[in-house]
Parts: C-alpha cells; sequence; structure tokens
C-alpha cells in the first residue's frame, strides 16, 4: 500500500464518518428543520395554545371568505393536507400568488376555539412553469382544476404549443 | 544550482494510475491546452447566455400565475446549479490535493472559491428578489433557503483560509480539509426540498420525470445554463493560469535573488 492509497483511504474514512455524523444530527432535529407543520400534525399533537408556529398546506377550494376588518382586508380559509383541516384567520393583504388550490405557509397562533389566528401569510408555489394559455387549455378542457390540486402529469402538458393550446381553447 | 532543481519538473510517479493523473496536472501541459481552449469558452459562453437570456427575459411566455417575474428563474437558476457545481469542483481539487498533492490543484481550489462565492451570492440575491413579489418574503428559515447560505459562508471561509498562511503549501491544505468537510452541505442542498417542509418548491427538472416545466421555458433556461457555464469555467481557467504564472515567476525571481546573493559572495571569498 502505498502513501497515497494509505491517504486515500484515510479522507474516505473521514468522509464516511463525518457524512454519517450530519445524517444522525440531521434526523434527530428533523422537527426543527422543518419549517412548517401540518394540519394533520396538529390533529394528533396540537402545539401549545399562545406558542407561535408556522402552519402548511393547500387553501381548500371554495372555503376562502374575504372580509373588512376596519379600514384593513381580512380573510378566512381553510388549510388542508387532505386527512385533516384547520380554519385560518388572517387580517391583512395577501401575497399575489394566494388562490384556492395554492400551497400556503402561515405564521400564528392556535385561538381557543381551535382556529388559527395567522400574523403573517406567505404563498408557497409548486414547481410547474406553464404559460397562460396552456394552464387555460387544461382548463378548459377538464383535465384541470387549479383550486383541487397539482397539474396533470407534465408529460401530457409541457410540449404543448402555445398556439395550439390557443386553438383547443377557441374549439373547445 | 539548488534553485534551478527546483524549478525542474518533478520526478514521474512509479504508480501507473498515478503517472495518467500527473499528465494532466503538469503545470506546463496545463497553460498550453486551457490557453488554446480559453478564448472558445469564453466566446461560446458569452454567445449562449445572450441567447438564453435574450429568450428567456424577452420571448419566452410569462408563467400563468406568476406572470413575468418568472423570468428571474433564467438568472436564478443556472447560478444555483453553478453554485454547487462550483463546490463539486473544489471539493475533487481538494481530494486531488490531499490525496495526490497535485500542485495544480491547489491553485484550482484556490481560484474556484472567490468564482463560485460570487455565483452563489447572485444565487442568494435573485432568489431575495424572487420570494419577495411571489412568497411574500425577501428571506425565510427555511431547509433550502439555509444551506445554501451555509455554502456561501463556506466559500468564504475557504478564500479566507488559503490564502490566511505565509506558506501558500499550508494554507491549500487547511482549505482542502475544509472544502473536504463542507461538501456534506451539497447533498444537503439538493435534498432538503424532498427531506423536509420547506417554503422553496421541490425541483423542477428532475432524473427519474419529465420536466414540469413548458418546453418553451426550458429551452431558454438550458441555453442560459450552458453559456453561464461555460463563462464560468472560463472565468476559473483564466484565474488559474495567472495563478500559475504568477507562481512560476515567483519561483524565478526567487532564483535570480538566490543568485545575486551567491554570486557577489563567491567573487568577495
Amino acid at each position: 500500500m502505498t502513501r497515497k492509497h494509505r491517504r486515500l483511504i484515510l479522507v474516505l474514512a473521514c468522509g464516511a464518518g463525518l457524512g454519517s455524523a450530519v445524517a444522525l444530527t440531521l434526523s434527530a432535529f428533523r422537527d426543527s428543520v422543518a419549517f412548517f407543520v401540518s394540519p394533520s400534525e396538529i390533529a394528533a399533537k396540537a402545539p401549545p395554545a399562545g406558542r407561535s408556529f408556522r402552519l402548511g398546506g393547500l387553501v381548500e377550494a371554495g372555503s376562502l371568505h374575504r372580509t373588512m376588518d376596519g379600514a384593513r382586508p381580512a380573510a378566512t380559509f381553510e388549510v388542508t393536507d387532505g386527512h385533516a383541516t384547520v380554519s385560518v384567520h388572517y387580517i391583512g393583504i395577501l401575497p399575489d400568488l394566494f388562490r384556492e388550490g395554492q400551497g400556503v405557509v402561515a405564521l400564528g397562533t392556535i385561538a381557543p376555539d381551535g382556529s388559527f389566528r395567522a400574523n403573517e401569510v406567505l404563498a408557497k408555489h409548486d414547481e410547474a412553469y406553464m404559460p397562460k394559455e396552456v394552464a387555460d387549455a387544461l382548463k378548459k378542457s377538464g383535465h384541470w382544476n387549479p383550486a383541487a390540486g397539482p397539474p396533470p402529469p407534465a408529460a401530457t402538458w409541457n410540449d404543448m404549443t402555445v398556439t395550439g393550446a390557443k386553438q383547443a381553447k377557441a374549439g373547445g | 544550482m539548488d534553485a534551478r532543481t527546483a524549478l525542474a519538473p518533478p520526478a514521474k510517479s512509479p504508480v501507473p494510475g498515478g503517472r495518467n493523473l500527473h499528465r494532466f496536472a503538469n503545470p506546463g501541459r496545463f497553460l498550453r491546452l486551457s490557453g488554446k481552449v480559453l478564448p472558445w469558452f469564453s466566446a461560446a459562453g458569452l454567445v449562449l447566455t445572450l441567447i438564453g437570456l435574450g429568450w428567456g427575459l424577452f420571448f419566452a411566455p410569462a408563467d400563468w400565475q406568476q406572470g413575468d417575474a418568472v423570468r428571474i428563474m433564467y438568472v436564478h437558476v443556472p447560478f444555483a446549479w453553478l453554485a454547487s457545481a462550483g463546490y463539486v469542483g473544489l471539493a475533487l481539487c481538494s481530494l486531488a490535493s490531499l490525496v495526490w498533492r497535485h500542485p495544480l490543484a491547489d491553485l484550482a481550489a484556490q481560484e474556484i472559491g472567490p468564482v463560485g462565492a460570487g455565483a452563489t451570492a447572485l444565487c442568494l440575491a435573485t432568489g431575495s428578489l424572487w420570494g419577495k413579489p411571489m412568497w411574500g418574503a425577501w428571506w425565510v428559515w427555511d431547509a433550502r433557503l439555509t444551506s445554501v447560505l451555509v455554502l456561501f459562508f463556506l466559500y468564504l471561509g475557504h478564500v479566507a483560509l488559503v490564502r490566511a498562511f505565509d506558506d501558500p503549501a499550508r494554507g491549500a491544505r487547511a482549505g482542502a480539509i475544509l472544502a473536504l468537510v463542507g461538501a456534506v452541505d451539497l447533498p444537503i442542498i439538493k435534498f432538503s426540498v424532498n427531506w423536509w417542509n420547506t417554503l422553496h418548491q421541490p425541483a423542477t427538472i428532475t432524473l427519474t420525470g419529465a420536466p414540469t416545466m413548458y418546453l418553451g421555458m426550458l429551452w431558454p433556461l438550458f441555453i442560459a445554463a450552458l453559456g453561464l457555464t461555460l463563462g464560468f469555467v472560463a472565468v476559473i481557467l483564466a484565474r488559474t493560469r495567472a495563478a500559475v504564472m504568477e507562481r512560476r515567476i515567483r519561483a524565478l525571481l526567487l532564483a535570480q535573488a538566490q543568485r545575486e546573493q551567491v554570486l557577489p559572495r563567491q567573487v568577495g571569498a
């Protein structure tokens, strides 16, 4: 065994040790690394009242009600992860991407009645990027309802042409 | 005489695999090869970047919900890829430096540092500009954003550490160890969006599935990314060439100074 081999093995061994140490640490701190908790996690183990945390999930279709709180806009909506639902109340301006079916992350506390009082609402956008024409064509043809969930598999739409989508929309 | 032997090429390695690697680590060969490819890389990088960014910023369609703000992607995503890819390069150079003691790997690592830090800074800045209008926040402490910030600090730490010693060999050694330890951040960056809840969305382009991006947006992104990558490589090659030449000049000046110091004494004696 030459010195080069010895050094290579030493570096690889250090790397393996360091890698497993970091992996163990990260899995131990799994909960604190998570940016938000989901409604079903709250249903399973409710955080103490008055403690601020982040709630994440999809805005349920048909649940958004916009009102006015004095001069400021207010909104009530349900956040769901498919299994559990939490009602959220927020006073302030919602981000531009906010809509039904969109992922959101809200920072706030659980009120005594079990609803969530948000101080801040962030919109989480998904990993799909499509022009308006393609989105309209998918909606028109009934392949996708953005309020109900994520878009259909990418292979069905990512090579659609904008002019083709326009024609499909006009024809359909 | 001693100074001249120090300038002579190092003795050939007796290990066959080592000899193969040393063929590319020869600084003279590196200067010749890189000198030939550098103008091509620079020109192709510039042209492809202009085509990709021009296409993406002015002709590609806007996103159905993000509108024109989606165009930040054509700058943000290539720099995010380069930030990670640059660090992979840095870690490989560090491995070559620690195990095979390549002097050229030391110089390349030293020059990748500032360029990678620049790419990471641009990735963070464009991401922040994109996050405010879309998410509603300039910055959040989610796993993806935090791990990229850690990558930026790793680059800065490497830049400072390799230049902190009077003896460049010791600086290179310390920097190589830091770079290899920091490489543990790379899988964390890549998989942070899958392992944990994050505000940042998961990957659009994956090895396993169709890219969830309209192809008319994907092409300009790929062209811009290819152009910026060629530019990134060209900058690193140019910097490494300059570092090799600097080191040669220093060695020549040192040899000359030694000769001048030795000769008068011999004459006087």
